[in-house]
């Protein structure tokens, strides 16, 4: 059967660093990180480090965009993706669909002993996204862990390139919340500094919120890149530790690779996951290898970021996208000394490089990963 | 969809009984789900001490995909994907993770119970029980819906991202329950549509 090609066109975020793409390109070339120290007895007793959206500036900005009730949440999503939308103009009709990812959605608003309001299912969240913009079509959740937003960029390429759809607005997004921090901070998975992912130095994970929001389409104008390759394939070896031999971002990164139809070598820049834990960074360094990665500019975002849960799959793609049309990789912040068994050539400082193929990977919790690749417009 | 697909085996676990292929397979009726499921794991004569210590959820997805993975292929050359849905998430576990911190007076974060804070850990248990290195993903609707999982079941076959995939509407909440999963496969007797899943959802 002939596939049609699948194209990402307008893209948008909400981050500490801007409620723009540009502002947030600029924050990232000029080494500017969102993560800064946390003193919240209502997050955690004792302090820690996180990339926190300022609340005030977030009413402000949702102020000018509309006068009704949501959740802060809900905020970052709508205000991530009304100019995707704007910018588009595409019909809002049955051949245009939403999909919403995340992780935790709404999860504060989970009280004991009260009634769960419909905002706490995820969707319910959803239906409150897509009825703000009007949406014809039931809204598509993905909720698989840290590849949710990546996964759901693969899931959307998937339903336009069989005929399902034209048109997938995708929306991830996810706040630091009590209930994630003191999760990560019970597995002691919290980095004491700000992370530095694949250094010898990274002692754990830092924790951000974000929301993130792109089209995907059939339609070619204003593409930034094809969606050329994807696949979503589990380790079978642990719920809540990567794979020691990266089997399933492994099996996901050749899936993707062949479908389409590049060798390794024509890799030109990884957007990879990067927490900064230990296992993770690890796993991802043995994965590379294997398929003869280790050369190929990589870096993690989590570094000016945290990490953004659901939300960090796609944010990393928007910010790895604009590295893809600038001609330009960025450093991976909080690096410094080599820190993983295996060679991998993580970017320390910004450098120009011709990107025609970008691999974006992530992996999670249930032993998922997802790797896509994007290839240039000629 | 050009290809024509089958549903080759199917089951569902409600109120305390499992239905497999349309004959009954077990049932401890009047039981709560812990005990229910305790006894469907007995029955089903699978030694996995793991299967105690997993959520409600996972215990559920696990009973069900044991029914029809059990014995098919050999384990880790089973290309069968992992297509799930739900409708109210980990929410079951989330409640209970976030009755563990919101007492400050009583303040007791367990990993034990935060990992299961996330749907698709069940495709995990799955997973690594059946050593399926295969496409997972995870899914949220309202409502079980058949139109989806047709389409999507029918583009990981399409686009040869998986020989077979078992689909499973997993829905666990204070209790009430109701698994329903069956494995879609390039032969069998029932073709696969939007229909059939639906009549066999509700039979």
């Amino acid at each position: 059967m002939s596939l049609k090609n699948v194209y990402i066109t307008h893209t948008n975020c909400i981050t500490p660093l801007g409620f723009d793409v540009a502002g947030n390109v600029q924050a990232v070339a000029g080494g500017v990180t969102g993560i800064s120290h946390q003193q919240d007895s209502n997050l955690l007793p004792e302090a820690f480090y996180a990339s926190v959206i300022d609340t005030a500036a977030l009413n402000t900005a949702f102020a000018k965009l509309s006068q009704a009730e949501h959740t802060r949440l809900e905020k970052m999503m709508l205000l991530a993706l009304q100019p995707v939308i704007a910018a588009s103009g595409v019909a809002l009709n049955n051949r245009t669909v939403l999909i919403l990812s995340t992780t935790k959605g709404n999860i504060t608003a989970l009280k004991s002993n009260e009634p769960l309001p419909d905002g706490a299912y995820l969707q319910g969240l959803a239906k409150n996204v897509a009825n703000f913009f009007g949406f014809a079509t039931e809204p598509i959740v993905v909720s698989n862990a840290c590849v949710s937003s990546i996964m759901a960029v693969s899931v959307a390429k998937r339903l336009v390139q069989s005929g399902l759809y034209d048109n997938v607005f995708i929306i991830g997004g996810d706040e630091v919340s009590e209930f994630v921090v003191s999760g990560f901070n019970s597995f002691k998975a919290m980095s004491p500094v700000p992370c530095k992912p694949y250094s010898a130095n990274r002692e754990g994970v830092t924790l951000g919120e974000a929301a993130a929001a792109a089209l995907v389409t059939i339609n070619n104008q204003n593409a930034k890149a094809v969606i050329v390759g994807d696949s979503s394939i589990n380790d079978a070896n642990h719920i809540s530790g990567p794979s020691r031999t990266g089997e399933g971002l492994y099996r996901s990164i050749g899936s993707a690779l062949q479908e389409a139809g590049v060798t390794a070598s024509q890799i030109d820049y990884i957007s990879a996951h990067g927490t900064a834990t230990p296992f993770n960074d690890e796993m991802e360094a043995i994965a590379f290898n294997r398929h003869n990665l280790e050369n190929v500019p990589v870096n993690s975002f989590k570094g000016y970021y945290g990490h953004t849960l659901g939300a960090s799959g796609l944010l990393e793609t928007v910010i790895g996208l604009e590295s893809m049309a600038q001609g330009k990789v960025f450093a991976s912040l909080g690096y410094d000394e080599p820190g993983v068994s295996q060679p991998i050539n993580v970017v320390s400082k910004n450098k120009d490089r011709e990107i025609n193929y970008m691999l974006k990977t992530a992996s999670g919790f249930g032993g998922c990963n997802t790797a896509v690749v994007f290839q240039k417009i000629k | 969809m050009a290809n024509t697909y089958y549903i080759s085996a199917y089951c569902s676990i409600q109120s305390g009984q499992i239905m497999l292929n349309g004959e009954e397979y077990f049932s401890a009726e009047g039981a709560d789900f812990a005990d229910f499921a305790k006894q469907a794991y007995k029955h089903g004569e699978t030694d996995y001490p793991k299967f105690f210590k997993m959520d409600g959820l996972s215990k559920l997805s696990f009973l069900a995909s044991d029914l029809l993975l059990k014995g098919r292929q050999p384990d880790g050359e089973n290309n069968t994907a992992l297509l799930f849905a739900n409708a109210s998430s980990s929410l079951d576990t989330d409640v209970k993770y976030n009755d563990s911190i919101s007492d400050k007076e009583n303040y007791f974060p367990s990993p034990a119970v935060f990992v299961y804070t996330l749907p698709n850990i069940c495709m995990g248990e799955i997973s690594i029980k059946h050593k399926l290195y295969t496409e997972n993903s995870f899914f949220i609707f309202e409502a079980f819906n058949p139109e989806f999982f047709a389409n999507y079941a029918a583009i990981l076959l399409d686009t040869n991202k998986a020989e077979n995939v078992l689909c499973g509407w997993v829905e666990f909440f204070k209790n009430d329950y109701k698994a329903f999963m069956y494995l879609v496969s390039k032969e069998g007797a029932t073709e696969h549509t939007t229909k059939n899943i639906q009549t066999l959802y509700l039979s």
